[in-house]
């Protein structure tokens, strides 16, 4: 088994799944050539050639809209925002035609496309180049929302999301690119998409999670061990539409939990996490439901300082973790 | 003199890492701030490393080619003045917030009466006392994992005062004082032994029973019924039953179904003493003997005569799930005529019941078990058979009668097929 890093889970999968199967194809904004601005698809460019990975005007509203025309006609295009914050001019052709072709047709077409996205913050990019977008897809029935957090776990989601029948957003975040390394197997495996992971067995309090936030509670559990403090961590790994059993699992097994997000406070996919929580589990709880996310204000800030304010960290996570545990 | 560490820089988004390519300086060279000190690489450009300060190089910590983290010191270098910004690391903020909790929980008591969810259902589950528990939480707030060690060391607070949940067996007599211990034989108890209050419900039971015992006389009878035809009818349709219906057709039922049938025959076994007279009841209300974990319950079929197999199966999933979940209402175990115990789920095939006070008699059915059973023509059969076992007031009830009634309940059963009847 190889250590790869995040990034390079992702452009393995993805010269994989084109090298089995050639309706498989790429297109973005300098995707081809430049192999992307994170090198994402680095030489795949020259692997498969310029009918196979297209460069694109900037114009995210065409390369939705032409994934889609292509997915419906049996390709299975995977679609590249060069940041996730550009995906608004698409939001459009997502929502309104990827998420419900299959259902306004009656099952005579469906969408089978990817469309991947780096997001989130901590690189100093500022607000064009930082923001979680994932919650303005989260309640759009006929989407699925993938969110890796580990190089394993990035290459067998991505694999899964490409042979899924219908449409997948896939928001990597870039932080992890080259940041989060880990064994990845050779072989081809795939990762059932809409099941939650448990990547840390705990009793004293449980940490619900996705994305960078993961190995923030990883590194903060390692620390608080030390102090007897047992963390359980679940990594959300899809968070649309979530794994509603495994959420429920998880928070009875301790009964204080954590919702840790980089994403601003109010309507963040943990909103919906707790609701799940105090919907079917109020009696197991020991503790208010307490979430840890940015501040409700519009953007990720330049300053480094306000940068480090509005992000989360495993100094924050940690000290969010031991108030719970103290309850 | 001071040393100060020069770090790896971030050279851009999502860049976390750089390699030193080549050093520029070396150990013993003079600096001055901004001079490049090596040349950096990373997957996204080549770029070189300025220095932080002006002073001597004293020590290169990363050799060319390794692969540095963003932070961490690549070399050190020793400045002239000692005026400098130390570098700050904040980890105090981390220690007071402990110290706070830590002081909260020690003094101040003002979350120990704020009980969560998981608190109150464990205490009222366990019956504990919560006014009794030591809370380790923040100011002094009881946690799950409190109780749940409570529980499992079995050491529980109980309230001292306890009200007295009656299951109302009895309704239409006022029930005579019974004590409940003659005389109590105290044996020192030793370490280990779990001494365990005897209240509530455990109470009510063992003050009927005792009741029971001590004022009726009572007799006992039992009979063999050969029920292989009823066997072979419910195991027909109970697959289909269960899809449709979405509860078990259980062989009780045909049994509660039975006695009603031949109660209303005999209703002199469907009456109650009252000292100087005998009172027939006109309802044939049964109770049936639902047990938990620990204690007894008999709630009451009313009106079973006017009810189907169907009807039957029904009432007795439905009260079974109230007495699991605790939700039995007194109403549910008033006006109990005659009582039915289904001891053959326990696998009894032979038992002596006590009377449901103040009612004549208690039917036990006991397990169907197969037999070889000597059939007419002298020829040997397996057999289903299960024994039903009646007790009797004695008082009010004789032989001859009971006879009757027990040999009616047998021909009824005996006769139970698909051709003769319906559950519904």
């Amino acid at each position: 088994m190889a250590v790869l890093s995040y990034i390079d889970a992702i452009t393995l999968a993805m010269k994989e799944e084109m090298e089995r199967d050639e309706r498989v194809f790429i297109l973005g904004e300098d995707v081809g050539r430049k192999g992307g601005v994170f090198k994402a698809t680095n030489g795949l460019y020259e692997q498969f050639g310029e009918d196979r990975v297209i460069d694109t005007p900037l114009a995210e509203s065409a390369i939705a809209g032409v994934g889609i025309g292509a997915a419906m006609y049996g390709l299975r295009p995977i679609a590249e925002m060069q940041f996730a914050d550009f995906i608004m001019p698409a939001v459009n052709q997502i929502v309104s035609e990827a998420a419900k072709v299959r259902y306004r047709s009656n099952n005579d077409w469906n969408c089978p496309m990817v469309i991947r996205a780096p997001f989130g913050g901590g690189v100093h990019g500022a607000l064009y180049h930082s923001q979680s977008v994932e919650a303005v897809f989260a309640n759009q029935p006929g989407l699925k929302i993938v969110i890796p957090s580990t190089p394993y776990d990035a290459k067998g989601l991505l694999k899964a999301a490409i042979r899924d029948d219908d449409p997948v957003l896939f928001f990597e975040h870039k932080r992890a690119y080259r940041l989060i390394k880990g064994e990845v197997p050779d072989d081809d495996y795939t990762i059932e998409i809409g099941k939650a992971d448990v990547k840390r067995e705990g009793d004293d309090i449980t940490v619900i999670t996705y994305g960078l936030g993961v190995h923030f509670a990883l590194q903060a559990a390692e620390r608080i061990e030390k102090d007897g403090i047992s963390a359980h961590i679940l990594d959300l790994r899809t968070i649309y539409p979530l794994d509603q059993e495994a959420i429920i699992e998880a928070a009875k097994k301790t009964g204080k939990v954590l919702l840790i997000t980089e994403d601003t406070k109010e309507g963040s996919v943990m909103s919906e996490v707790a609701a799940i929580i105090a919907e079917y589990a109020l009696f197991d709880l020991d503790a208010p439901i307490k979430r840890l996310a940015g501040p409700d204000v519009p953007a990720m800030p330049y300053a480094p300082t306000m940068e480090k304010f509005f992000m989360i960290s495993p100094e924050k996570v940690e000290q969010a973790m031991r108030e719970l545990a103290a309850f | 003199m001071t040393i100060q560490n020069i770090t790896m820089p971030q050279l851009g988004e999502s860049v976390t890492e750089g390699t030193i390519e080549k050093w520029l300086i070396k150990p013993g060279d003079q600096v001055k701030k901004y001079d490049a000190l090596a040349e950096v690489q990373t997957d996204k450009v080549t770029a070189e490393l300025p220095s932080s300060f002006t002073g001597t190089i004293s020590e290169l910590i990363a050799h060319e080619g390794d692969t540095i983290e963003v932070g961490k010191i690549v070399c050190t270098i020793e400045i002239e003045d000692a005026v400098v910004n130390p570098p700050t690391v904040t980890t105090h903020s981390k220690e007071s917030s402990n110290e706070d909790q830590n002081t909260n929980t020690s003094n101040e008591k003002s979350m120990k009466t704020r009980y969560s969810p998981a608190v109150v259902r464990l205490a009222s589950e366990h019956q504990i006392d919560l006014t009794q528990v030591e809370g380790s939480g923040a100011s002094g707030r009881i946690t799950r994992k409190d109780i749940q060690k409570i529980i499992e060391t079995g050491n529980i607070p109980k309230a001292t005062k306890q009200k007295v949940e009656q299951p109302n067996i009895a309704t239409q007599q006022v029930i005579p004082e019974v004590k409940l211990t003659n005389h109590i034989e105290t044996q020192p108890s030793s370490i280990g032994d779990i001494e365990i209050p005897v209240s509530g419900v455990r109470r009510a039971i063992a003050k009927n029973m005792v009741m029971s015992t001590q004022e009726i006389p009572h007799a006992w009878m039992m009979m063999e019924v050969d029920v292989t035809d009823l066997v072979s009818y419910r195991d027909s349709i109970k697959e289909d039953f269960k899809k449709k219906e979405g509860y078990n057709l259980t062989y009780f039922a045909f049994f509660v179904k039975a006695v009603s049938q031949a109660l209303k025959e005999f209703p002199m076994m469907n009456s109650q003493w009252q000292g100087d007279k005998i009172i027939q009841k006109k309802d044939i209300n049964l109770s049936i003997a639902v047990t938990t974990e620990d204690a007894l319950y008999v709630p009451v079929i009313h009106h079973a005569d006017d009810k189907s197999i169907k009807g039957i199966a029904k009432e007795v999933h439905e009260l079974a799930i109230k007495v699991r979940s605790g939700k039995l209402k007194s109403e549910d175990m008033q006006g109990g005529t005659f009582t039915v115990n289904n001891t053959g789920s326990f696998g009894s095939v032979q038992s002596m019941g006590i009377i449901n006070y103040p009612q004549a008699a208690i039917l036990q059915i006991e397990s169907i078990v197969k037999r070889p059973v000597i059939m007419n023509g002298g020829m040997f059969a397996a057999r289903d058979m299960v024994n039903i076992c009646l007790s009797i007031d004695h008082r009010i009830l004789d032989g001859f009668v009971s006879g009757k009634f027990l040999a009616r309940v047998k021909e009824i059963l005996e006769n139970i097929s698909k051709d003769t009847t319906s559950i519904y």
